[in-house]
């Protein structure tokens, strides 16, 4: 401690202004000691900037090339080297992919299936979750573990016979046949329950007394407490649902029935390259937007999984 | 009475799940067994062939470079999806400035659907004006085949896919490392641990369940990739980026009316993921009884 002390007296007495130590509120696998030591904290500002640049170079820079590059002419695009920033921008090739593309009818499609979608989850899902975890009925135990035992299953496995059974349905090329396979998850049943176990029975006891029926329960009670669930719940279905590309590649065959990802996936190939950055940046905003506003939902959602169970 | 009411009201609220799982996920399970043993065009009755499909995907030139592509794959995404995102992690938990920003940017691939991700590095994997090539020649290197050559090809394919996917990954393990109680590394350090030290002894052993899940996790979704050889290679070069999962496709969809093959081809996968996880299993059980 001495030390320390004459050394930062010796330094100001030669006149450095000493700087604002680096503030620790956790401690982490370096102690806030080693940190603000002299060489503790330039290496940390040397790591911090390292990690700043490489990280934005690595995840930020091919979404800015993606834009510029929509931005630019065919002609600059296959120049080189390349312009990082594009000499005369123009959004031509952002009208010209909604064209060829028919962007507007995709992403009619594709939003008209991530809400219909969410809707149907909701209510099966939200409605199974509060059976099991208020209603409590015989063999729900059993019922639980057979929905939890289909997470085991690797998708890609079941997704044969899965086309086979909607292909069977007649739901090919029907929104319904996204729709229902996407509502037996498992995940949010297990997610849904969990939170559901965690509201008080006092408060529908307090409910039934007052003579609501379960129905009534599961609406004025259960769910207005459950709005955090319900959000990231909702949140990752429909996020995953416009996000998806193998299963809608399937279903959704009709040129004017695909989403926007399948739809870009079909046309990509035959079209200049500044266009289809163009569709991608469409593709793309949507999704970006959701997570602009709602981070903290996606990433409390993404950690809710694992943290307690 | 009363039991039997409560009873008949929660299947009532249940039904609509229970039909949805049982169509849609139960019974595809038992269809994927009793399809690898039938051949079927979705529109005459199906009928028993026996191991035939069985049979036919093993005689399939491609079947034994689809099982080592997907092996080889799944090593190299565990090597980048694995390493990567866990010392991405460490190195953020360090950092105590703009930690909002990197989680932010970490994630932001995440978000993307996958097939925006795959597009854009399909264009920067263009040998000619792509952007991976324009970087090597400006620090003067020859450029590369990237997609268009077979010993590249699935290096490429798992670069785009630990870019669009480390950033769950990364955040998950950051929640883990905030778990760790502060009195551990402060007793390490009473001890005289380095910093190397702390994380072999403390960092490790307290995030060793969330990196066995994660462990078998990725490995069941990196057995499955299927988006980036249809997308960006269609299985070539010389068959050099075929997975099961791109096979099993093509069985089904182009090969014509091979949904009993390609069920064949699920049942092995599923076979060989049962084989992993049991295998781990026994790994983390010996594993916790010498800890023990």
């Amino acid at each position: 401690m001495i030390s320390v002390g004459a050394r930062a007296s010796a330094r100001r007495a030669r006149g450095g202004r000493r700087p604002r130590p680096i503030e620790v509120r956790f401690r982490t696998i370096v102690s806030p000691h080693q940190l603000n030591s002299r060489w503790g904290r330039r290496i940390y500002w040397a790591v911090l900037l390292t990690v700043l640049t490489l990280s934005t170079l690595a995840f930020v820079f091919p979404l800015y090339w993606m834009v510029t590059g929509a931005m630019k002419s065919g002609e600059e695009l296959a120049r080189m080297p390349p312009t990082l920033v594009p000499e005369a921008p123009t959004l031509d090739a952002f009208a010209e992919a909604w064209q060829l593309f028919d962007i507007g009818l995709l992403l009619r499609n594709t939003a008209f299936y991530a809400l219909g979608g969410w809707l149907v989850t909701m209510a099966v899902d939200v409605s199974a979750a509060y059976a099991l975890s208020k209603l409590r009925p015989a063999l729900g135990n059993v019922v639980l573990g057979a929905m939890l035992a289909t997470l085991m299953v690797p998708p890609m496995v079941v997704l044969i016979p899965l086309y086979v059974t909607v292909s069977d349905l007649g739901l090919l090329n029907n929104p319904w046949g996204l729709w229902l396979p996407a509502a037996a998850n498992g995940f949010n049943i297990f997610l849904l329950k969990r939170f559901f176990d965690s509201i008080p029975k006092e408060l529908v006891e307090a409910a039934r007394i007052d003579g609501a029926g379960p129905l009534r329960v599961l609406w004025s009670v259960i769910l207005p407490v459950s709005r955090p669930i319900l959000g990231v719940v909702s949140i990752f279905t429909i996020v995953t649902s416009f996000k998806d590309f193998v299963w809608p590649l399937l279903v959704m065959t009709d040129s004017d029935r695909m989403t926007i990802s399948v739809g870009l996936s079909q046309t990509a190939g035959a079209v200049p390259q500044n266009t289809i950055m163009a569709g991608l940046v469409i593709a793309g905003i949507p999704t970006i937007i959701v997570f602009f506003f709602f981070q903290r939902h996606i990433m409390a959602g993404l950690t809710a999984g694992s943290s307690k169970g | 009475m009363r039991v039997l009411k409560r009873n008949l009201t929660a299947y009532g609220f249940l039904c609509a799940a229970l039909a949805c799982f049982a169509v849609f996920a139960w019974y595809p399970m038992v269809r994927e067994f009793v399809l690898s043993f039938q051949r079927t065009n979705l529109v005459d009755p199906p009928v028993w062939v026996g191991l035939d499909n069985f049979a036919a995907v093993v005689r399939d030139p491609a079947f034994g470079t689809a099982w080592l592509n997907t092996l080889a794959f799944t090593v190299l995404a565990l090597i980048c999806g694995y390493a990567v995102p866990f010392g991405t992690a460490l190195v953020l938990n360090e950092l105590r400035h703009a930690r909002g920003y990197l989680r932010f940017v970490v994630y932001l691939p995440v978000m993307l659907p996958p097939i925006v991700a795959v597009l854009l590095f399909r264009w920067f994997f263009d040998p000619g004006p792509g952007l991976f090539n324009q970087i090597l020649g400006l620090f003067h290197l020859p450029g590369l085949a990237w997609l268009d050559s077979s010993s590249t090809a699935l290096i490429s394919l798992v670069i785009v896919s630990t870019w669009m996917n480390m950033g769950s990954a990364t955040l998950i393990y950051l929640a883990a490392l905030q778990n760790i109680p502060s009195e551990l590394y402060e007793a390490a350090e009473l001890d005289g641990a380095g910093i190397l030290a702390r994380i072999r002894h403390v960092t490790i052993p307290q995030t060793r369940l969330i990196l066995l899940l994660m462990l078998m996790l990725q490995i069941v979704a990196t057995m499955q990739v299927f988006i980036e050889p249809y997308m960006l290679t269609g299985g070539g070069p010389e068959n050099a980026t075929v997975t099961v999962a791109y096979l099993m496709y093509q069985f089904a969809f182009t090969y014509g009316d091979g949904y009993g093959q390609a069920g064949a081809l699920g049942m092995m996968l599923m076979l060989a993921l049962l084989v992993f996880a049991a295998f781990q299993l026994r790994l983390t059980r010996d594993d916790r009884e010498v800890t023990a």
